[in-house]
């Protein structure tokens, strides 16, 4: 996702002369090629990450399109406050991206995984949350990042992620990705987890569930119309993030299937527990862990709808 | 137009400090707020920059050329609303609904439907950083305004206001002015014994700016000192300004407790008549 995200900053920067990147000193065999094609409108802001945000309000406010980058949670997290007032109060065009979002740092240790970010961005006023899956949405989403005027969070998985798309995809910001047709349940996934979402409805397939798969790229603002039509049509919605179960995904569809009254007569969040680490681990290995595989996903799935069956079965019988 | 002379040039300054100093009484008063020590202490840079040195324009607020005024400390708001009104960005009239339930005056410098205010602050910390910011655009646009931003002393504590410090003269940011209000009194104590920041002149020094002390309510002075900027060539501009906390109403002066109390009506009296208020 790195590189398609690195390849449409640079077409992106070729026609529009407002496009400025601002890196926190990281990025290193990544960044080198804007800084040379577009040295005027690049920035190593050093190892601080607040005046980094203040500096790309304050570029903004003065007509640029600013991006800053850095990874996991260090250009949300540690300049919190000013993400929050400096960009989002005065509706600024930053664009922030992180590189490393979810446990993509496995190894690297707790301090390096972003597993609350989508909680905390999805709850700022004019943020707009992108998750893509895939590097196909990551180059769309890069586009349309900058082609939506005022604050956006893009949350990059890393470097060489298998395309989880066959074909062309039709990717508009708040608008889901329908990957499958499926009548019996729903998996509703953002980020990366998308390739493990797909591998579940082969999985559920096999044992005769159709399940539609979503790629809810764009976490805020969230495409209700496709998740009251997956709840309504199929019962049965399950969500799938590489994230907290608190306030992410699963958090928003959640919010919104209890409020619209319409409810699924099956509802579950797949994430991460609102813990930290206990052990060291790659991120196939921590998502494993927290039971974050396509097995353990379609096992889980399949083990909640044989219930809800027999339940059923029981009360009509 | 004639030049005006010097002397009249420093009736103007002390024409307009004094009516900031009113609205801000007459304000703080009224709303039963906070920060008239923090107020008083920038007023007379406040008057010096209004009123002589930014090149602003309150019909054309947002020109793209326009000088930008940052007000870091943004609690000190009730005096930058005061010269807004009176340079003419928004009625006086505003200024009778500061705190007001349903008014635009908020109790931190708020932009928002309030022409001339550049951001809204109030958290400390992020005017320097957001001042950096418009200033390295400047320079990278080529445009000639310069960007101005008052700070406290109290939030020379802030860690992004050292990052910012460092980060301006590594890009050179001559068209940066940070001034700094040094009143020497803060939240819950002084500077020195909350958390001191002496030799203070010389940390900026080191940081690579240039710096002039100046007698912050000297107006002569403090137009010397801003019309001279940058005072080197691809340096940032630090102005530490040595201000008294309340100034200008001898029992607010040096007062912490004026960092929080609103006026009653018996220190009103007292106070409008020190500032010699004829109206």
């Amino acid at each position: 996702m790195r590189g398609a995200f690195f390849d449409a900053l640079l077409t992106l920067a070729e026609r529009d002369h407002r496009i400025n990147l601002i890196v926190g000193d990281l990025g290193f065999g990544v960044v080198e090629e804007f800084a040379r094609r577009f040295p005027e409108r690049f920035l190593n802001a050093g190892i601080a990450e607040q005046n980094m945000t203040g500096i790309a309000a304050g570029m903004a406010l003065s007509g640029r399109v600013v991006f800053t980058y850095s990874i996991a949670n260090f250009p949300i997290l540690r300049c919190l406050e000013q993400v929050r007032n400096d960009v989002c109060y005065h509706n600024a065009n930053v664009k922030i991206v992180a590189v490393g979002g979810g446990l993509a740092y496995g190894s690297l240790g707790s301090t390096h995984h972003a597993t609350e970010d989508l909680a905390i961005m999805r709850s700022l006023p004019r943020m707009t949350v992108v998750a893509p899956a895939d590097p196909a949405e990551a180059g769309a989403a890069t586009r349309a990042v900058a082609a939506r005027p005022g604050p956006c969070y893009l949350r990059l998985g890393r470097a060489g992620e298998a395309q989880v798309h066959s074909g062309p995809i039709d990717f508009q910001l708040g608008k889901a990705i329908q990957v499958s047709q499926g009548s019996d349940l729903s998996l509703i996934s953002t980020g990366g987890m998308l390739e493990t979402a797909v591998q579940v409805a082969e999985s559920l397939h096999h044992a005769g569930l159709q399940t539609r798969v979503l790629s809810m790229h764009t976490v805020k603002p969230l495409d209700a119309d496709a998740i009251l039509a997956a709840a309504r049509e199929t019962g049965a919605v399950f969500t799938l993030e590489e994230h907290s179960v608190d306030g992410g995904l699963g958090g928003a569809v959640a919010e919104l299937l209890a409020e619209a009254g319409a409810g699924p007569h099956t509802f579950r969040r797949f994430g991460l527990p609102s813990t930290f680490s206990p052990v060291v681990g790659t991120q196939e290995y921590l998502r494993a862990q927290h039971g974050l595989t396509a097995k353990a996903v379609a096992s889980a799935i399949a083990s909640i709808l044989e219930k809800e069956r027999t339940f059923a079965a029981t009360c009509t019988g | 137009m004639a030049i005006p002379s010097v002397s009249a040039q420093d009736e103007q300054r002390a024409a307009l400090a004094k009516k900031i100093r009113l609205h801000a009484l007459h304000m703080i008063h009224r709303a039963k707020s906070s920060h008239l020590g923090s107020a008083y202490s920038m007023a007379d840079l406040l008057a010096v920059l209004y009123g002589r040195i930014l090149r602003i324009d309150p019909q054309k607020p947002d020109s793209a050329d326009r000088d930008r005024f940052v007000l870091s400390k943004g609690h000190a708001c009730a005096a930058l609303y005061a010269v807004l009104a009176e340079e003419g960005f928004f009625p006086k009239e505003w200024l009778e609904h500061f705190y007001e339930n349903g008014a635009r005056l908020a109790g931190h410098a708020t932009h928002v439907g309030v022409p001339g205010v550049e951001v809204s602050t109030g958290s400390l910390g992020h005017g320097l950083p957001l001042a950096c910011g418009m200033a390295l655009a400047g320079k990278r646009d080529g445009q000639a305004y310069r960007v101005f931003t008052m700070l406290s002393d109290g939030e020379c504590d802030e860690g992004s206001t050292w990052e910012a410090a460092l980060f301006a003269p590594h890009h050179r940011l001559d068209n940066l002015i940070a001034i700094i209000d040094y009143n020497q009194i803060q939240s819950l104590g002084t500077v020195k014994e909350v958390l001191d920041l002496e030799p203070f002149a010389d940390k900026w020094k080191a940081f690579g700016w240039a710096v002039h002390e100046i007698d912050g309510h000297d107006c002569a002075q403090i137009e010397r000192a801003l019309t001279d900027i940058p005072f080197a060539a691809g340096k940032p501009t630090c102005v530490i300004a040595h201000t008294v906390k309340g100034k200008g109403v001898s029992f607010m002066e040096n007062k912490l407790l004026w960092h929080y109390r609103a006026p009653d009506r018996d220190e009103m009296a007292r106070a409008l008549a020190e500032l010699g208020d004829s109206e």
